[in-house]
């Protein structure tokens, strides 16, 4: 199949504007005979079922959280980037639009990327009508704030806590649209595979994971908002119950996958403190505002932090990348505490980390200053690892965060199954193959609220006359025998290792070789430990239980199951592309300095997989840049 | 580091429960409470038995979704935190550890340390959302708002929803988290539209949700995550009253 990406006609400004002028319109009467499935509940999956339920269609949104209100947009600490220009300071939207694509080394499409920083703006609007209470001046306005990746300051946030407000703006408008009867919502379910009738996505199956009962439900179109798949390297940035099985199953069913390998490593979360550990907590990369970043300048110093005088700190973050210094963005800072990490210079007990220090900032702003900005963070910090860092700095270290990579959709956010749309995290679209800071919010929220309320139309308008699908077509009998055979499958396993075993097992193959740093030797052999760990996991997990119970054994298993297949995919992905750009980082293609070394003449396409019966088929979308030259990315 | 849990564990809604203990061996002080009770759960899988079930999600103390009693107190022993940020540096060696659900009648137990607590859902439906469409709004600087004002509705607007107000309070009360809610919007010039509205309906929905009164003993505070204070509740009570007159 030819990837058609619907890029509309004109210049980058024009071109929403013409897809909008061009686009299908469907009368209000006519939208209420129509039903949308919204898997998922965090910004883009609230956002579009409150929107698209505001228009009048009939919206069924589902979580596996108790509430819509836990979903993982809930966590993004530092903020949301809006071209507004309120600071005066020469931002634009082109100029978004240019530090988002060079951001993600150029490895996003242009028209996408233009229409993600053209939205930003009527975004802040929007949430501040909808009550988030954003950071303000004395005088009653906005505040910005930098980022990484940018010279201007665009960023705005309420606290440390931007996510957690906007979601909280956005579950209310979901749950404004239960009220008025517009949205049915399911917290407590899972969906565990998609449902196609004659080639186009019209329902799913869905476990409600109190009774353990299969449920089938029936839509005109189903949207996959169910965010990043980070955690197939176990530990990560993500809460615990995030997972890429939605994305698998609809995989597996043709939409293709877009970079799968593209993952973002966050460089400031706090370190791995024993194999036990289930999470790493993030620390928002507004830190890197006022905090800066250093290592002792010998090996193995075992000194206290603070005993540790000037001359003998390295900032090497300011020393390697003097313009952008600390706020380089996050795939460069990651690699470079990697690389201090690894030559035996890290900190902690156990030398896998590095300072951020805000002995300066303290120093210049004031204590109270720091506490305004940064308060809860500290706060946090403090609860989880007993060190107050406002008396010393904190001990931070790289973990696997955001999935750039995501099923493949094209202009409209449709997926290569008509019908099956894929929005926030969940697909590849605007940030290439690495995304800056303060940027997940705006995509997730720009994909829900503005896109696909008015791309949804087009496909849906040659529905109405269509038969409504029913859970009664042999479609849906097939898909819940399925589902069903598969449960059975992993209960009767009965073997002699738990499912975290085994996500342990598959998260250190991951890590050690689809992470920061990858090179052709490591990657073959991830791929053939993986489907060792993949035969292992058959054949010897053991799950206690049933399977029509509330279980969270099961339900950790059918996840792991997925991320096990998905890691395969990375990891083909990752040794396809011979070449460094963004978060890909191939050991092979760099400078003598350690910079990433391009091959845009090969490799400036965005590789789109497809499920070919266990093996993956690549496809390709050729990147055009029509208005801008893709440059080497240097933030020196 | 050794501990003996003593968990609540009941098989559904119906059933009566009851506490059982498990001794736990290879902890370590750098382990969360959470990553503990996953240890256990291995155990207990490799031992054929059935896993307790209980609730988290980010474990990072934003989400809300965990939430457990611990040694007679929610969240455990230190005041404002949440369960997943605590941390087995706060027990010692050979401690006995009690763990059950949250406890309140409007928190119906589903199965084991796991409560619905989907009445927090009823009542943000009942007018917790400003009735403006995606589409309508402002230029965002066209409203100032004072940096007081602002500040002002963020401590109300930090609730994470996870319940302990309630299942610390003696009453079983909502109204920590219901005034938080009515005073971020409230406190905003985007909520004035339907101040009384909004009162009115969301603590009809906290009263027929079965949550008792606030009678001012403040345990909640102690033991919100966000140390969301209740004053909250005062100023509730006054926007009731303001209600009535003028809604």
């Amino acid at each position: 199949m030819k990837l058609n990406t619907k890029i509309p006609e004109g210049r980058l400004e024009d071109k929403w504007r013409n897809y909008q002028v061009k686009a299908q319109l469907i009368n209000p009467a006519n939208k209420k005979k129509l039903s949308v499935i919204v898997v998922g509940s965090g910004l883009s999956g609230a956002g579009a079922a409150s929107t698209l339920a505001e228009l009048g269609y009939d919206i069924k949104c589902f979580c596996y959280q108790d509430s819509a209100r836990r979903a993982h947009s809930v966590a993004a600490q530092g903020g949301i980037n809006a071209a507004k220009n309120y600071q005066h300071d020469g931002d634009s939207v082109w100029r978004m639009f240019y530090d988002t694509l060079k951001g993600g080394d150029f490895r996003s499409r242009e028209a996408n990327t233009y229409r993600l920083a053209e939205l930003s703006a009527p975004l802040i609007d929007h949430y501040v009508q909808q009550g988030v209470p954003f950071a303000r001046e004395y005088g009653g306005t906005l505040v910005n704030r930098s980022f990484g990746g940018v010279q201007v300051q665009r960023t705005f946030y309420a606290r440390g806590q931007t996510g957690q407000q906007l979601l909280m703006a956005a579950y209310s408008q979901l749950y404004k649209m239960v009220r008025a009867k517009k949205v049915e919502m399911f917290p407590r379910s899972e969906m565990l595979d998609l449902v196609l009738i004659d080639g186009k996505a019209k329902g799913i199956i869905v476990r409600d994971l109190v009774t353990g009962e299969l449920r089938r439900y029936a839509a005109d179109a189903v949207v996959l908002a169910t965010g990043g798949y980070s955690r197939v390297f176990r530990l990560s940035t993500l809460a615990i119950g995030c997972n890429g099985s939605a994305l698998w199953k609809a995989h597996k069913k043709g939409a293709y996958f877009g970079a799968p390998s593209f993952t973002q490593i966050h460089p400031t979360a706090l370190p791995q403190s024993s194999e036990a550990q289930s999470k790493l907590t993030l620390m928002s990369e507004s830190l890197r505002n006022d905090g800066r970043i250093w290592v002792p300048d010998q090996k193995d110093d075992t000194r206290k932090a603070n005993d540790i005088p000037e001359e003998e700190r390295d900032y090497y973050l300011e020393r390697r990348y003097p313009s952008f210094g600390n706020l380089a963005p996050r795939d460069i800072a990651s690699r470079a505490a990697k690389e201090r990490i690894d030559a035996g210079f890290g900190v902690g007990r156990l030398k896998n980390a590095v300072y951020l220090d805000f002995k300066h900032a303290i120093e210049k702003f004031g204590l109270e200053t720091i506490k305004d900005r940064y308060g809860n963070l500290f706060k946090m910090y403090k609860k989880i690892t007993g060190i107050d860092a406002y008396k010393e700095p904190m001990q931070i270290s790289p973990a696997a965060h955001f999935s750039m990579g995501g099923l493949w959709v094209d202009y409209e956010l449709m997926t290569t199954v008509p019908g099956l749309y894929a929005i926030g995290e969940c697909n590849f679209s605007d940030h290439g193959a690495n995304r800056l800071g303060a940027n997940s919010l705006l995509q997730a929220s720009v994909d829900g609220y503005f896109i696909l309320p008015n791309t949804i139309n087009n496909y849906l308008a040659n529905e109405i006359k269509a038969d409504h699908p029913t859970i009664a077509h042999p479609e849906f009998d097939k898909a819940e025998k399925e589902v069903k055979a598969n449960i059975d499958r992993i209960l009767a396993v009965k073997g002699t290792k738990t499912v975290d075993h085994f996500h342990r097992e598959l998260g250190k193959v991951m890590w050690q070789e689809c992470a920061m740093s990858r090179n052709k030797a490591g990657l073959e052999k991830a791929i053939s430990q993986i489907k060792g760990i993949r035969d292992a996991f058959w054949n010897d997990v053991k799950v206690t239980g049933r399977g029509n119970e509330l279980n969270t054994e099961l339900e950790k298993a059918l996840r792991l199951a997925d991320f096990i297949e998905l890691g395969i995919l990375m990891c083909t992905d990752a040794l396809e592309r011979d070449e460094s750009c963004g978060a890909h980082f191939r050991e092979e293609f760099q400078t003598d300095e350690g910079e990433a070394v391009r091959v845009d003449e090969e490799y400036s396409y965005v590789s789109a997989w497809e499920y070919d019966r266990g093996d993956f088929k690549l496809h390709k979308e050729a990147l055009e840049f029509e208005f801008v030259k893709p440059s080497v990315r240097s933030y020196k | 580091m050794k501990v003996t849990f003593k968990i609540w564990r009941q098989e559904g809604p119906d059933d009566k429960g009851a506490i059982r203990a498990y001794e736990v061996d290879g902890l370590t002080e750098d382990m969360s409470f959470l990553e503990a009770l996953d240890h256990l759960n291995e155990l207990l899988v490799l031992k054929d038995e059935k896993v307790i079930a209980f609730e988290y999600d980010c474990r990072e103390g934003i989400c809300g979704q965990c939430g457990v009693f611990i040694n007679g107190r929610a969240h455990g022993p230190h005041d404002n935190m949440t369960t997943c940020q605590l941390h087995m540096r706060s027990f010692k060696d050979g401690d006995t550890i009690v763990v059950e659900p949250w406890r309140a009648a409007s928190f119906p137990v589903i199965k084991d340390l796991i409560v619905d607590r989907s009445a927090f859902d009823r009542i943000i439906e009942q007018g917790a959302f400003i009735s403006s469409k995606t589409g309508t709004a402002p230029e965002a600087n066209a409203i100032p708002i004072p940096k007081e004002v602002s500040d002002r509705a963020m401590d109300a607007a930090a609730c994470i929803g996870c319940g302990a107000c309630v299942a610390t309070c003696k009453n079983s009360s909502a109204a920590l988290f219901t005034s938080a809610k009515i005073n971020h919007l409230n406190g905003l010039p985007q909520g004035r539209a339907e101040e009384h509205k909004r009162v009115a309906e969301m603590t009809y929905q906290m009263e027929i949700e079965g949550f008792g009164s606030c009678t001012f003993t403040g345990a909640c505070e102690v033991e919100c995550p966000e140390g969301i204070s209740i004053i909250n509740i005062a100023e509730m009570n006054a926007r009731v009253t303001k209600s009535k007159v003028f809604g």
